[in-house]
């Protein structure tokens, strides 16, 4: 699988205005309603499962990234994005450091396998220091569309 | 040092998502030894047992055989532990 399949580029917020984490999970999902990869009704639902699952353990796994994701009726094909915050948001990561780079992952439910297939390309990607470094200084959309790009290549 | 390996499958439906990895990795983080979980077949892959990100990389399916290694003097114990928490789906269906 690769990143193309399922992030939606439009989606992608270079400077997340939010500062707190669950304003950054509402501004994600907000913009991929914008996108068109959801329907507007399902946003608030969306990002009160998010945070829900954020609440029973965090999806910040380390290393300054976090990937908030859930499986959610209201999604009817999988969809992801991509937001950076320049300050760096408290997420309870797992080694108590600021999140800088956020992958959004929603996924259907009843599809654990291509939601398997998702989390794999995005780790694979995130594992690596040079996306992680490159990742958190891409300063516009086009940079991080483009970096999603060369990473799809890599794979 | 005592090497103790341990075939196990996937069980439940979900697969080794997020949830389960990190209750791996907590579980396998109580012990000193080092433990490998080894995913063989078309793609393979060898991830640390103490890092979530890369049990996430395994993108294990139901159905899914792996292979729990653990290296340590608590190698015993440790895949004992951690095939236990397959063998109970995680706490899922």
């Amino acid at each position: 699988m690769k990143l193309k399949e399922f992030i939606v580029s439009d989606a992608i917020i270079p400077n997340l205005k939010a500062t707190d984490r669950d304003a950054a999970l509402q501004e994600l999902v907000k913009s991929l309603s914008a996108a068109g990869a959801l329907p507007a009704s399902a946003v608030e639902e969306i990002v009160a499962a998010l945070i829900k699952r954020e609440q029973n353990g965090s999806t910040g796994f380390g290393k300054g990234v976090a990937v908030p994701h859930v499986k959610h009726a209201s999604v009817k094909q999988m969809c992801g994005t991509v937001g950076r915050s320049a300050t760096g948001l408290d997420f309870a990561a797992l080694d108590h450091q600021p999140v800088f780079s956020i992958f959004l992952l929603l996924s259907p439910e009843n599809q654990p396998q291509q939601h398997l297939q998702a989390m794999n390309i995005v780790f694979s990607n995130l594992q690596k220091d040079i996306f992680r470094r490159f990742l958190k200084q891409a300063p516009t959309r086009e940079a991080i569309v483009e970096l999603l790009e060369e990473a799809d290549q890599g794979k | 040092m005592p090497t103790v390996l341990r075939d196990i499958v996937v069980l439940n439906s979900l697969g080794l998502h997020a949830r389960p990895a990190m209750e791996f990795v907590d579980t396998a983080n109580q012990y000193r030894s080092k433990v490998t979980v080894i995913k063989e077949g078309e793609e393979p892959y060898e991830a640390d047992g103490k890092s979530v990100m890369q049990m996430i990389i395994l993108a294990a399916t139901q159905g899914t055989p792996l292979r729990i290694k653990a290296e340590g003097e608590d190698a015993e114990g440790a895949v004992n532990a951690l095939a236990k928490l397959f063998e109970n789906k995680f706490g899922e269906e």
